[in-house]
């Protein structure tokens, strides 16, 4: 096997691992809510979730059949000395986890309105680069765009005299309404930016980031914490069907705005929130840090 | 609250026990269909191609594998959001025929008004288990439409004890969804208000 074959049986074993396991912070965290959501409605499909994950483990299944639109957040290190094969090898690692996990085929053609059937698509499955300059390693991100998290996603531009509570609005009225139907207890993730673009790309990348952690910006912070009390008295409980809690956490991500506009863009995940993150050297060796001590 | 089991072909008098917030466990042919099934039998005309009448839908898109004998076998399945086919739900009942709807969320009120008039409800089965819904299809009996792909076909499959199914919307016009999104919103105004007096950032 060469390095190009190595790296995608590793990125697919990668993809299959992710669709099946959550990642340790988010178990940690639901393993939390489930010891104060202990009424009602509540308690039974925090039941359901947990047997779930256990089938899902037992019989190495995806936990969900929705194993969403693969999305790859690459740190591509300028000296990592796969690079110009990365792209290539992340579509053909996407088609050989469709096959092996078994994922669903989720990539449906724009226009000729037809599911491509290997989750590969035009610009899909969606990679977004950053460069670390001098840097040996790679770290991929992958996120698994589900359907009904990634309904409440919006980006819109407000008037600075609209003000951060213009944010809140926004995005209190976004939680009350779709955030329902997105299989809550969700993670939040808001950008906060000048254009709507920007502001989008920044919510989907706060959901990357671990639940608990928090912006180093100490008034982004705050709003994190202040966005995630609030939503938690409203009570939404596991799938909207009300309970002590709503949300495993908001991450606030953020860019400098123009004088004249403050954007805001939100993405959800949801409980099963399906995020996975490996760091790779050049010789290959690898490290699952968002599931420790998992051999691929 | 009350817990039932139905065996479905269902009747007008099996719906109209359920309330919102029973829970149900059902035995027999449920069938998938979600975008795509609704957009070809309202949006199209076009017959739904399973005799569903007294049976259930599920919005759902399943993972399949085929077998080496031609069928198939379900891997992952569980409820996607129902609000989206809130467009057409309403005509999807009437059309064929159908008494349970499975999903997840809840859905609007014109839905809610076409399970009072076709006698019908919606459930709901807990979000992202959808292992544990595949292990209570004990058979795929068939598919059709399969050209819409994988998550869109009409899968049949024969189920036990398929649940636990929360009644969302009853036959008398009840939304437990949207009665809860009223509680929602009464508690978030103060909590916006809250919130926005300390975020005034400008020196």
């Amino acid at each position: 096997m060469d390095n190009k074959e190595q790296l995608i049986s590793l990125l697919s074993a990668f993809i299959c691992h992710a669709s099946s396991h959550l990642p340790d912070d988010v178990l940690k965290r639901l393993g939390e809510m489930r010891e104060i959501e202990k009424e009602g409605f509540a308690a039974t499909i925090y039941e359901a979730m947990f047997e779930n994950m256990k089938l899902a483990d037992e019989l190495k299944r995806p936990s969900c059949q929705d194993t969403g639109v693969l999305q790859f957040f690459v740190k591509a290190g300028t000296k990592f000395p796969y690079l110009d094969d990365l792209a290539d090898v992340l579509r053909e690692a996407t088609i050989k986890a469709t096959k092996e996990a078994p994922l669903r085929h989720n990539a449906v053609e724009v226009f000729e309105e037809k599911n491509t059937g290997n989750n590969v698509g035009h610009r899909i499955p969606w990679i977004d680069w950053e460069i670390v300059p001098g840097s040996s390693d790679v770290e991929i991100y992958l996120y698994m765009a589900g359907g009904g998290c990634s309904l409440p996603g919006f980006s819109k531009v407000l008037m600075p005299l609209e003000g951060y509570e213009g944010i809140i609005k926004a995005v209190f009225d976004q939680m009350t309404s779709y955030g329902v139907n997105a299989c809550p207890p969700c993670l939040v993730g808001i950008g906060i930016a000048g254009s709507a673009e920007v502001a989008a790309k920044l919510s989907k990348k706060a959901l990357l980031r671990p639940v608990g952690s928090h912006n180093p910006n100490p008034r982004a912070k705050m709003m994190e914490e202040e966005i995630e009390n609030g939503l938690n008295k409203i009570g939404l409980g596991p799938g909207g069907l009300g309970g002590k809690l709503s949300v495993m956490g908001v991450n606030i991500e953020q860019a400098a705005r123009h004088p004249a506009t403050l954007a805001v863009g939100m993405n959800t995940a949801c409980w099963a929130h399906r995020r996975a993150g490996i760091k790779i050297s050049s010789d290959l060796s690898y490290d699952l840090f968002t599931h420790k001590g998992v051999t691929l | 609250m009350s817990t039932y089991e139905l065996t479905m072909p269902v009747s007008d008098s099996d719906i109209k026990k359920l309330k919102i917030g029973d829970v149900i466990f059902l035995n027999g042919t449920i069938v998938t269909g979600r975008d795509d099934c609704h957009h070809r039998v309202v949006k199209q005309g076009k017959e739904f191609p399973v005799d569903i009448k007294g049976k259930a839908i599920f919005h759902a898109g399943p993972i399949m594998k085929k077998n080496d004998d031609g069928t198939y076998t379900v891997v992952s399945v569980g409820p996607t959001t129902s609000m989206r086919m809130e467009s057409c739900e309403a005509e999807f009942l009437k059309e064929t025929g159908v008494k349970i709807i499975i999903g997840k969320g809840g859905m609007g009120p014109k839905t809610t008004k076409g399970c009072v008039d076709s006698c019908a409800v919606h459930t709901i089965f807990p979000g992202g288990c959808a292992v544990i819904a595949a292990k209570e299809v004990e058979k795929v009996s068939g598919v059709e439409w399969l050209d819409l792909g994988m998550p869109e076909a009409a899968w049949i499959m024969e189920a036990k004890k398929f649940g636990p199914l929360i009644v969302s919307i009853d036959s008398y016009g009840n939304n437990l969804i949207d009665e809860n999104k009223k509680t929602f919103n009464e508690r978030k105004a103060p909590v916006v208000s809250d919130i926005s007096a300390k975020l005034d950032f400008l020196e």
